[in-house]
């Protein structure tokens, strides 16, 4: 058999494949946290809760209202994301002009009274979504067994990071948008309304955390935990790929999920620390982050 | 002479509080019970003690009338966050402020092995309910605490005998990276060697873990014809869903949970979870005198309750029995009176508390029904045997604990 590193190949390829398939989670995770910090510099620590709050709505859509997978991919985002419109209008509008930290403090004291309110109600076992059924079963191939599921959550994520993407950087809408956020007053005075602006570019990087925390409900235990923990790591993919860089949050993101797979199987004990170690090599060397402009 | 003086002064002040202090010890000190109950109530073990646990605690409180030999009980809790540093901090300051007597719940192992550190120290009492670590009263054992429910000694001995015995003889075992992990690791490769069996492979993964899929694959690799999983809560959660999207029972390997809790079972529902061998130290529906409490206890919570949260009654009703009996509230005095005294209630059949503070009783090999089976959302267990008391816990002809005479 050969052999990489002392480990079978066969194995080592099922690690980069699942690496992969974390690394298209992290990207769509740290995507919306780059457009929200990008657009709108708000260091957004409600994230893992809203991708928490994706989960949760699928389930307890299914649940009580009899909604299916496929509507709730497309209903949930849009209802939570409406719900970060709402945040958005009636609190972080009112820090707006502060500094960042207060954002930061605020946003994370969003997050841990939605956390702390469901964890109350629903405790913190989890429950189990079932896989669709269009996307049960698995393929064989020849290095490992890839469950549909899993192959679909990579090419779904991948699809979404790369639109998204697009609409920023390469629209007319887009331009407005980074302009917005470029000279608001001159944006304002070419009869661009900003503040809607930023209501919709929040709403939207909050909806891109609920698609993903629906995409994972058949995956994980739906829990009210489920955002907190993975909500550290993808800060540090968005550091590590230069805050605010669209590019560099989906390339940085599939990075660290290829490097934290392969440390799996390397060393275990260190998956859960060695983005954070890459995170300080990238900021002692280029703290700017790999894809960032802003010193 | 003013050096004199001075000396005689605090003397006289050093012998007025010592006398004060043991003049205190003779009674309830404060003229009040107070028990402080310590657990994970908002993280991974919440569902398994947490509020339920202290709910389990209030409710013997509640059937002990409320007060012992006319003083009052009074119950408080805090949150360890499964941190040793925040768990030894809040019960130091249980002891410094609080003058605490007694500390329940405790869960996590590593909080744990921290907590009865700080209570060696200043000479008060835990009773420790939710931990798994064998190692708790082996070569961390202290003369102030008790462990209750289980630990990773008698799951080993139930759940790996029991599987290698029906020919799960090649192990994968998938560790959680701390004190409890490495104890019930330990247990289960002793077991597992002892019957013939062997370890192919292990990884200690991080505690706690969300995506088990990596190790899951390595598991399939290794070849193994069992994939032990010597991890507890959310990780044991994880892993047997990854364990199925993975097809890990279809490829011929089974899985052997070796700390698996009723909420577990109960959250991940029986088409993932049957035909699971598991030990237990108690299930609600084991007899009558079971569900008898049980379902009192299920009235004020609506959950059928843990092992753990069981055994917090229990614990706390012998301690309670205990200082009325002797009428004070020195934790020595309380210890061996507790220690004097067979416990045989609704939780614990032929137990007592054995010189390095294990109370030994005996414990259930039991495995998780099938859905067509169950007759309702909590009926999930089938007990399939009684490991009797003595046999089921570490002898101590083997106990690496200082309090014991080898």
């Amino acid at each position: 058999m050969t052999m990489i590193f002392g480990v079978p190949l066969a194995v080592f390829m099922g690690q980069l494949m699942l690496g992969l398939i974390n690394g298209a989670f992290y990207a769509l995770l740290s995507l919306g946290l780059a457009v929200i910090f990008g657009l709108l510099k708000i260091v957004n620590f409600a994230h893992g809760a809203m991708y928490m709050l994706g989960a949760f709505a699928t389930l307890l859509g299914m649940r009580y209202l009899g909604i299916g997978y496929w509507v709730a991919l497309l209903l949930v985002p849009i209802v939570v994301g409406g719900l970060g419109m709402v945040i958005e209008r009636l609190i972080l509008r009112r820090i707006a002009h502060l500094d960042h930290l207060y954002g930061l403090l605020l946003t994370f004291g969003l997050a841990l009274i939605v956390e702390g309110t469901l964890i109350n109600v629903f405790g913190v076992s989890g429950s189990s979504y079932p896989t669709p059924a269009a996307l049960q079963g698995g393929f064989q191939l020849g290095f490992m067994f890839l469950p549909t599921y899993r192959a679909w959550v990579l090419v779904a994520a991948l699809a979404v990071c790369l639109g998204t993407w697009y609409v920023i950087e390469r629209t007319r809408l887009g331009a407005y948008l980074r302009a917005g956020t470029e000279n608001p007053a001159l944006m304002q005075a070419f009869g661009v309304n900003v503040p809607l602006l930023v209501t919709l570019t929040y709403g939207f990087g909050v909806a891109l955390a609920a698609f993903a925390g629906v995409l994972a409900a058949p995956l994980y235990p739906v829990s009210p935990t489920m955002g907190s923990s993975l909500l550290i790591v993808v800060f540090a993919v968005v550091v590590i790929g230069g805050m605010g860089s669209i590019l560099g949050a989906v390339l940085t993101g599939l990075g660290m999920g290829l490097i934290e797979g392969l440390t799996k199987v390397y060393y275990p004990e260190a998956a859960n620390t060695v983005i954070f170690l890459v995170m300080i090599l990238v900021l002692m060397l280029r703290p700017a982050g790999l894809f960032g402009k802003e010193a | 002479m003013t050096f004199n003086r001075k000396t005689l002064a605090s003397s006289i002040a050093l012998a007025a509080t010592t006398m004060m202090a043991t003049g205190a010890q003779a009674e309830f000190s404060d003229n009040e019970v107070r028990i402080g109950y310590l657990a994970d109530m908002s993280g991974t073990y919440r569902d398994l003690a947490g509020p339920g646990g202290l709910e389990a605690l209030r409710m013997a409180v509640e059937d002990f009338g409320g007060s012992v030999n006319g003083a009052s009980i009074e119950v408080f809790s805090a949150d360890d966050r499964n941190s040793a540093d925040v768990g030894a901090n809040t019960v130091r300051g249980w002891v410094d402020e609080r003058n605490v007597d007694l500390v329940a719940g405790l869960v996590a192992s590593s909080v744990t092995i921290a907590v009865t550190k700080v209570l060696e120290e200043n000479n008060g009492l835990g009773i420790v309910s939710g931990s798994a670590a064998s190692s708790i009263t082996n070569e961390h054992c202290t003369p102030n605490h008790i462990h209750w429910v289980y630990d990773t000694y008698p799951l080993a001995n139930g759940t790996a005998k029991a599987v290698v015995d029906q020919g799960g003889d090649s192990w994968f075992l998938l560790t959680a990276d701390y004190a409890f992990g490495h104890a019930l690791e330990g247990d289960v490769e002793r077991v597992v060697t002892e019957n013939g069996g062997t370890i192919v492979d292990k990884i200690r993964h991080p505690f706690p873990t969300s995506d088990f899929s990596s190790y899951i694959l390595q598991a399939q690799g290794s070849g193994a014809k069992i994939i032990g999983l010597a991890n507890a809560g959310a990780d044991t959660v994880n892993a047997i869903t990854a364990a199925s999207q993975f097809g890990v029972v279809q490829g011929g390997q089974q899985l052997a949970g070796l700390l698996i809790f009723l909420n577990d079972v109960h959250a991940m529902g029986l088409e993932a979870t049957q035909g699971l061998l598991l030990t237990t130290g108690w299930y609600w529906d084991m007899d009558d005198e079971a569900r008898e409490w049980a379902e009192r206890y299920y009235e004020r919570t609506e959950r059928m309750p843990t092992m753990v949260q069981a055994g917090i009654y229990s614990s706390t009703m012998h301690y309670l029995k205990a200082i009325e009996a002797v009428g004070t509230d020195d934790p020595m005095t309380v210890k061996a009176k507790m220690a004097e005294t067979p416990v045989n209630d609704f939780f614990s059949r032929n137990g007592h508390i054995r010189e390095d503070g294990r109370m030994v009783h005996d414990m259930y090999l039991a495995q998780v029904k099938s859905p067509a089976d169950s007759t309702g959302e909590w009926d999930v267990y089938e007990i399939l045997a009684t490991i009797p008391a003595e046999d089921a816990y570490r002898p101590l002809s083997e106990s690496q604990c200082d309090l014991v005479q080898n």
